[in-house]
């Protein structure tokens, strides 16, 4: 890969959609490279964790591990407190008034609620993909930089070098390179949503958190990104909550299903993606995923 | 039928309205428009105000407004990011601040003059000085200030402040590069309230800034507004209201200058950092 010349490896990278140059830093890299899928070593270990908001409780007692490079999609109805489970991971839920969290959680076999953690430093590690696409109100080359400027990359052209490979992962480079500096907004749906994407790559972080990043956006689109997440498979550590149970049984090795007991989400049952879809354990999950409830 | 009652209802009384403003408007430029010239705008007030012009008049003016904003502005801004970001919306602290602030924007301005007679002029030293004007229409300008200014940046989606924070972002550097940038077009609506609010107050500089009508040399000297101007041209000048038209003209003038010139100096800084107004406003 390395005799590659840069220009030659970005065209190969283009055309196979897959293979990316090694000599361009930021880039995912060639899937051989990245952990092998699915042993079972957690990144994240969650012990009896509940979350509580001023006087509703979203997540009462759950316990499960996150494993390294491995996509673990969280599946249940609304409301079961999916995307308050997520929010811990990256203690986003810091900013949500009246929030108490309880139990344990490590992240890489480390107490997420230290309170000597930098959380500027855990949550590069950890992106985060939100449901509705939020580019910032800026040029698209802008919404790249911003974020890599605080992290302390000022030299231009090493932001140039990086702002193109994560767009060339995310398979937007193609659609934008003449057009970084118009506003993102401009940018359709999809397109939107993958900037957010590799606007959370660009930090390279280990664990990527996506809160249903296909539900806004339209079937083609929605394609398009869930491919990306496919590709992301093994170099990241990935947990999607989603609400399409085809796409989740598509893509995720391991799944998670909530659901609402007395009125505080619960998880259910966790396991092997197909272990979950063809012979789960429990009543309701086999109600939920064949579509008898839920 | 009593759609049609009503919407003839409705445009009777914003023609009433809009009537009233032009009205208004057109008596003081028919008044007021033979008496502008070069001279009238360069020259000195003579004969208490009859003849002469209101170049000194214009420039504590200009004095008196702008040491207004510098001393409200950051102090403002700083207490509308308080207020929106820092402390919930339901926290006792930013409950008491909000209604103390909507307490003070209902103060008559007449006891602002008094206030700021006893504090800054007396209590302070400053006297009769543009200086202590400006502080005290810095006091009366801050509630609107600060209100328009938290309403703005309360407006910018939390969606935002998110993803900054799930970037590693800190606070601050939200704050600066999304949160107020996305918020500007209130807060430079909020300072453009205040100054028309502080360009057209009489009462409170009566007792601060006092009505000499010299040039002033510093922000220590006493300087006379335009308001004040106008008020001792119609009220204590015998044949001073055709030079009272003037005056006000020039002062419609200025405020609308001012306007158009913050509204598209706004504009232009958002269109270079690519602000997206449909998503604010």
């Amino acid at each position: 890969m390395k005799s590659f010349s840069k220009s030659h490896s970005r065209i190969a990278g283009v055309q196979t959609g897959q293979k990316q140059s090694s000599s361009i830093p930021y880039t995912v890299g060639p899937l051989e490279s990245g952990p092998v899928c699915c042993i079972p070593e957690s990144v994240f270990s969650i012990k009896h964790l509940s979350v509580h908001y001023a006087e509703k409780t979203a997540l009462e007692d759950v316990s499960l591990d996150i494993y390294k490079g491995c996509i673990t999609a969280l599946i249940g109805p609304s409301g079961c407190g999916k995307t308050s489970f997520l929010s811990v991971l990256n203690r986003l839920t810091d900013m949500i008034s009246g929030c108490r969290v309880s139990g344990q959680v490590t992240f890489n076999n480390r107490d997420l609620f230290d309170s000597e953690l930098n959380l500027q430093h855990l949550r590069r590690q950890i992106g985060m993909v939100f449901q509705k696409p939020v580019p910032f109100p800026l040029s698209i080359r802008r919404n790249l930089e911003l974020p890599l400027r605080e992290l302390g990359m000022r030299q231009s052209s090493k932001l140039e070098h990086c702002i193109e490979a994560v767009l060339s992962d995310v398979g937007l480079w193609q659609e934008v390179k003449d057009r970084l500096d118009s506003p993102a907004h401009s940018l359709s749906g999809g397109q939107q949503q993958r900037l957010c994407i590799a606007r959370a790559l660009a930090l390279k972080p280990e664990v990527l958190l996506m809160d249903e990043p296909c539900s806004a956006l339209d079937p083609l689109s929605s394609g398009i990104v869930e491919d990306l997440i496919q590709k992301l498979k093994g170099r990241y550590t990935i947990v999607i909550v989603t609400h399409n149970l085809a796409q989740a049984r598509r893509i995720a090795n391991y799944a998670g299903f909530f659901w609402v007991n007395q009125q505080a989400g619960n998880l259910v049952e966790f396991g092997r993606c197909q272990q979950i879809f063809e012979s789960p354990r429990h009543q309701l999950t086999a109600a939920y995923v064949n579509g008898n409830r839920g | 039928m009593i759609n049609k009652v009503a919407t003839v209802f409705i445009w009777l009384l914003a023609i009433f309205v809009i009537a009233i403003f032009i009205f208004i408007l057109s008596d003081i430029v028919i008044q007021g428009m033979g008496h502008i010239s070069w001279e009238y705008l360069s020259q000195p007030p003579s004969d208490a105000g009859r003849a002469g012009g209101i170049a000194p008049i214009i420039v504590s003016t200009v004095w008196i407004v702008l040491s207004a904003v510098i001393f409200s502005a950051p102090f403002g801004l700083a207490t509308a990011i308080l207020l929106s970001e820092f402390t919930r919306q339901e926290n006792s602290l930013s409950h008491w601040v909000e209604k103390c602030l909507d307490l003070l924007a209902s103060i008559p301005s007449i006891v602002f003059g008094l206030f700021g007679n006893a504090f800054f002029s007396l209590f302070l030293g400053l006297g009769f000085s543009i200086l202590s004007g400006g502080l005290t229409l810095a006091c009366m300008v801050l509630p609107i200030f600060i209100r328009t200014t938290t309403e703005g940046l309360r407006a910018v989606p939390d969606d935002y402040r998110y993803s900054a924070a799930a970037l590693g972002m800190t606070r601050y550097a939200a704050l600066i590069h999304l949160i107020i940038p996305a918020a500007m077009p209130a807060i430079i609506a909020g300072l453009m309230l205040g100054i028309g609010r502080a360009m057209a107050e009489t009462a409170a500089l009566i007792f601060t800034s006092g009505y000499v009508d010299r040039m002033p040399d510093s922000v220590f000297d006493s300087g006379r507004a335009l308001s004040i101007h106008i008020y001792d041209l119609s009220m204590n000048v015998a044949g001073g209201d055709s030079k009272a038209y003037a005056a006000a003209l020039v002062l419609i003038v200025m405020l609308l200058v001012i306007n158009s010139l913050a509204i598209r100096l706004t504009t232009h800084w958002q269109k270079n950092r690519i602000i997206n107004h449909e998503i604010i406003f």
